[in-house]
């Protein structure tokens, strides 16, 4: 039995945990989980660390979006033990049957953002989701990644609550789908393909009326408008506008309400680079909402998520450039 | 709901003022239709049974076109995953949708029965205005809470310009007996309003029961 290898991290007020988790260990690589369906992706170790080492991470107080920090809020600051398996994400399986090992055991003292365990969702007779299980810690990112008609959207849309699981069970910031569907709209923030917006209306109206339905206040309406560089054109019909244009309120419409999780189906498409930039700090990590990430860019997906989830014809697979194959 | 019930209609008025799809083809349907009447029967002037008939056929037959064309801007551009997502009331979306399509009505009717009139009727409507008004209102109460709710029962099917007539207007026809009953004795030469509290009272009763139903069954509607 190798004896661990411990690491201690000690974050204080504001501080990101997983960037401290970087500093005090720059290469770690990631925390496999379930045969290599799903990690959390930290960072790259060099050399890395062997298997069954650990990290322990010291928490005093963090970030509000911090999953961790949040624990900080309903007790009193203590010391909160992250214990983070590491290991090699295409090499070692860990043994997710050992409590040990298990995804969750980083951010074990929070519930879950989102929690799946054998999803299943079907379109008539044919199998669109099957044997989903994931848990995304709050703060945390989860990229979703597969190829055409893998199930992405659909994953998305089971956790916007629009559509309802067949099988297995799926808990969506604390809500058990579909029995309590009602407490999840007004906390997450949907960016699907379609924009969500009525095109006969302009920007400002978009959001206007989305406002409305979130009772959300004018001020910030054009707060968002401003953040996403659309306050010249915001009076104009949405037709009128180009496509990435129209991402870019659509971006605007989906944090409107300040949602606690953000689920983005490709959300960078039809953006230039300035404009993907600059929505980074609405739907990109420094957001620091939880976040699920559909996207094709493999390499860029898991380089901005902590966990990562490879789908192909509905099932889950390992997140790697075969997905695409 | 009141709040977002407000925002949905106010959206929907908006649109529709832009696009102009709803309101001036079913306006133009009514007054076309009512040329047909007059030349197709022949006959300069109606009066009684068949003039409300004809009055009645025509605009519950125009509201087939404003009921399919309803949920339309949700269903293309993705309304209803819009209200799905926010923290409303779904019955919001139908009170919303009805008093669309109420004031729809009441727009073509401002044309559709001065039309009737010029084209087909025979008396005059002066004296028996406020009662035609109730049984106007009444009737489009009615036809606004089931045209909400077969649309957006249709909304989501693909052969929703079928199903749309296939479900409204069996679903219309005691409504039209009773707008017909109540409106023929104000088409007579000698008006006689004797019955009309009674065919009153029937379309209150029809608008109580459906709306009741569908506010109770709306929600389903919108389920995945």
């Amino acid at each position: 039995m190798i004896p661990p290898r411990v690491a201690e991290v000690e974050t204080s007020a504001r501080e990101n945990l997983r960037t401290r988790l970087l500093e005090q260990a720059p290469g770690l690589v990631a925390v496999v989980h379930d045969q290599a369906e799903v990690a959390l992706v930290v960072g790259r170790l060099q050399p890395p660390l062997a298997q069954h080492e650990e990290l322990v991470a010291h928490v005093d107080e963090g970030h509000s979006r911090d999953a961790a920090a949040q624990l900080d809020v309903e007790q009193a600051p203590v010391e909160l033990e992250c214990v983070v398996e590491v290991a090699h994400l295409e090499h070692d399986v860990v043994d997710p049957h050992e409590t040990r090992h298990g995804l969750s055991i980083g951010f074990a003292a929070m519930e879950p953002a989102i929690e799946l365990d054998g999803l299943e969702r079907r379109y008539g007779e044919r199998l669109a989701l099957a044997g989903v299980t994931v848990s995304v810690p709050r703060g945390a990112t989860l990229a979703v990644l597969g190829a055409n008609g893998a199930g992405k959207t659909t994953l998305l849309r089971v956790l916007a609550g629009l559509l309802r699981p067949h099988a297995g069970t799926a808990r969506v910031l604390g809500a058990e789908l579909p029995r309590e569907r009602w407490k999840v709209p007004g906390k997450v923030g949907y960016l699907g393909h379609e924009p969500l917006l009525y095109r006969e209306l302009s920007g400002r109206e978009n959001l206007a009326y989305h406002a409305a339905l979130h009772d959300v206040g004018s001020e910030r309406i054009e707060a968002l408008l401003a953040a996403v560089d659309m306050e010249r054109r915001a009076d104009e019909p949405v037709r009128d506008l180009s496509r990435g244009m129209v991402q870019r309120l659509a971006v605007a419409r989906t944090v409107l309400h300040d949602p606690e999780l953000l689920l983005l189906d490709e959300p960078r498409a039809n953006l230039d680079p300035a404009a993907a930039e600059r929505l980074e700090p609405l739907i990109g990590r420094e957001s620091g909402r939880t976040r699920v990430l559909v996207s094709h860019d493999v390499e860029g997906a898991l380089a901005e998520s902590d966990l990562a989830l490879g789908l192909k014809g509905g099932r889950p697979a390992a997140a790697d450039r075969e997905l695409y194959r | 709901m009141i709040a977002a019930a407000r925002a949905i209609l106010r959206k929907d008025l908006r649109i529709e003022w832009r696009t102009k799809e709803s309101v001036p083809a079913m306006t133009l349907f009514t007054v076309t239709v009512y040329v047909m009447f007059h030349f197709g029967l022949d006959r300069d002037t109606l009066d009684g049974e068949l003039a409300a008939g004809v009055l009645w056929v025509t605009v519950l037959l125009a509201a087939v076109i404003g009921v399919s064309r309803l949920f339309a801007a949700e269903r293309e551009q993705g309304g209803i995953e819009g209200l799905l997502l926010a923290p409303v009331d779904r019955t919001a979306l139908f009170v919303a949708k009805a008093a669309a399509l109420f004031i729809f009505l009441c727009a073509v009717e401002l044309v559709a029965v001065p039309a009737f009139a010029l084209f087909l009727l025979g008396p005059g409507l002066d004296g028996a205005l406020p009662e035609l008004l109730a049984i106007l209102a009444l009737g489009n109460l009615g036809v606004a809470a089931v045209g909400a709710l077969v649309s957006a029962l249709a909304a989501e099917t693909r052969a929703r310009e079928l199903i749309v007539p296939l479900l409204l207007l069996p679903l219309l026809v005691p409504l039209l007996i009773a707008c017909a009953q109540a409106t023929e004795p104000l088409f007579r030469p000698v008006a006689g309003p004797e019955d009309l509290a009674r065919w009153l009272g029937l379309l209150t009763l029809y608008d109580v029961v459906f709306v009741l139903v569908s506010v109770a069954v709306f929600d389903y509607l919108l389920e995945d």
